[in-house]
């Protein structure tokens, strides 16, 4: 924020950054060879929707597009559910190898709300992965960072912090990651982990 | 392109706020140069007073901004909380940390105040220091989403660095209001050296005539641009969580929960009022006084209301 800004006290709202998004699918095989972590198949964007039709209307839109393009190709349509801070998740969910597919999808999602100006509105992309004994990871993809950062829920509540640095240590390079850990934020019971 | 469009600032307001910091500007410059004058009128060292209240004034004004975060910590009677240690807490944590991945800010401390007052303050002399505090009262009465109106508010304080500008901006009054003590100590204890000049008005009193003329004008203009700054947070936080009407919603509660909880109680909190969510202490009864308005650190509930309203019409407005 410039100097006039500050002492006229505007904010100009943060668009998001979306280029970064597309290094997931090989990630996801280096986390694969490294960690024994596969995705599920499922992934969601999440966004803070705006009150009024005009946004109703573009999520109406987005949701169509999703569904007859997963129709086509015999798959699950997409699913929307509100969490309890008010956020929208839009879940996609594909076969376990189709990645670059569930990338595309969650992608769509993000250039519908930019192109119809609601880019502001961007909260984060999570898309799940899962172990051989069944432990749940997420990697979470901050919008207007554009870096990632990983969740590893417990029961009750309680993060796997170590496995998460894990996971960040093996895939190393292949992702940008979140620096500040303070903005590793949990998200408890996001749909489709 | 239809971003811009839709979360345009506000021309009015930003044109008046602009004005207003230029009308203190011009206050501060207009002081400096009668200080000069009386200096030069009156062959007498106006410049030692003058340079001592200086920098007694801009010490009081670092002080308070550089330890703004502890000492509304401590007025308030509030706690840092982390967000394992309580439901509440963790649900104060989870729409902090929503809104900061949401404007890209850093992640304030967060801050419970055991009190049934309903309100919320923000301060901290920059992101990184900043703090954002709620009453236990606001969590007990407001749903989430109202909650996140009113700390996405909070955060707009913080963003604006609300807290800096308003130092910054008191210190001209703190100056003028330090200039008249020291002119007047001065007179008392120093009274024994009289002037060659004996018709004209002892220096003493032309002094405090200069300082309180001061004092009174960046005083209501000092009010004003807090009440601007106010609507400016209103809006950007409506903007950024894109729901004004539930802020609308949080103000309503607020405002009028704190009118009907009795004065007494609320004194102790009035000296925080500049950076409270809404005024814990209102000069009349009725709100619709106008002078009572002029001196007023937040705008009327209608006033708020109406700037609202313009984000939703800007929100809703197609492409």
């Amino acid at each position: 924020m410039g100097f006039l800004d500050t002492l006229l006290g505007r904010t100009k709202p943060v668009q998001p950054k979306l280029d970064d998004l597309f290094a997931l699918p090989s990630a996801a095989i280096t986390l694969d060879a490294a960690e024994g972590f596969r995705p599920t198949g499922s992934g969601s964007v999440c966004f803070r929707p705006v009150e009024g039709r005009s946004f109703a209307d573009v999520q109406k839109e987005v949701q169509d597009l999703l569904n007859m393009s997963s129709g086509k190709e015999g798959g699950l349509p997409v699913e929307v559910t509100s969490d309890e801070y008010g956020f929208t998740w839009l879940v996609s969910s594909r076969m376990s190898s189709e990645l670059e597919a569930l990338v595309a999808d969650l992608h769509a999602v993000n250039s519908s709300l930019v192109d119809n100006g609601f880019g502001p509105q961007l909260l984060c992309t999570l898309v799940a992965f899962r172990d051989d004994k069944e432990r749940r990871l997420g990697l979470i993809y901050l919008y207007k960072r554009g870096t990632f950062y990983p969740f590893a829920p417990l029961s009750g509540e309680r993060r796997n912090n170590a496995l998460e640095l894990q996971v960040k240590g093996a895939i190393g390079s292949d992702l940008k990651w979140e620096q500040d850990l303070a903005r590793w934020f949990p998200v408890w019971g996001a749909p489709g982990l | 392109m239809a971003a811009r469009t839709r979360y345009a600032p506000d021309r009015g307001l930003t044109v008046r706020m602009g004005v207003t910091i230029f009308l203190l500007g011009l206050v501060f410059v207009a002081f400096v140069a009668a200080i000069i004058a009386i200096g030069t009128a009156y062959h007498a060292s106006t410049a030692g007073i003058a340079l001592i209240t200086i920098i007694l004034a801009g010490g009081f004004a670092f002080g308070s901004l550089f330890w703004s975060d502890k000492i509304a910590l401590a007025t308030a009677g509030a706690r840092e909380v982390s967000p394992s240690e309580s439901k509440e807490a963790a649900r104060l944590h989870g729409i902090v940390d929503r809104l900061c991945a949401l404007a890209d800010m850093p992640k304030p401390r967060v801050a419970i105040a055991d009190t049934d007052v309903p309100n919320a303050f923000a301060t901290g002399r920059n992101a990184d220091h900043a703090v954002v505090c709620a009453t236990r009262g606001l969590l007990n009465r407001l749903d989430n989403d109202e909650l996140e109106g009113v700390l996405a508010h909070e955060m707009s304080h913080v963003a604006h660095k609300d807290v800096t500008v308003m130092t910054v901006a008191s210190f001209l009054a703190i100056i003028a209001a330090l200039l008249v003590r020291i002119a007047f100590y001065g007179e008392l204890f120093g009274g024994g050296r009289r002037d060659n000049n004996q018709n004209a008005l002892p220096i003493w009193l032309v002094l405090i005539a200069v300082a309180a003329v001061t004092y009174a004008v960046s005083f209501v203009l000092i009010r004003l641009l807090s009440r601007y700054r106010e609507l400016s947070a209103d809006r950007s936080g409506a903007l950024l969580t894109g729901q004004p009407s539930a802020l609308k919603s949080a103000l309503v509660k607020v405002t009028t929960q704190i009118g009907r909880i009795p004065t007494k109680d609320l004194r102790t909190a009035q000296p925080l009022n500049q950076f409270f969510f809404a005024p814990a202490m209102h000069l009349s009864g009725g709100g619709s006084s106008k002078l009572a308005e002029l001196f007023s650190t937040h705008p009327s509930l209608e006033r708020r209301l109406a700037e609202l309203d313009k984000v939703q019409q800007q929100l809703s407005r197609g492409r």
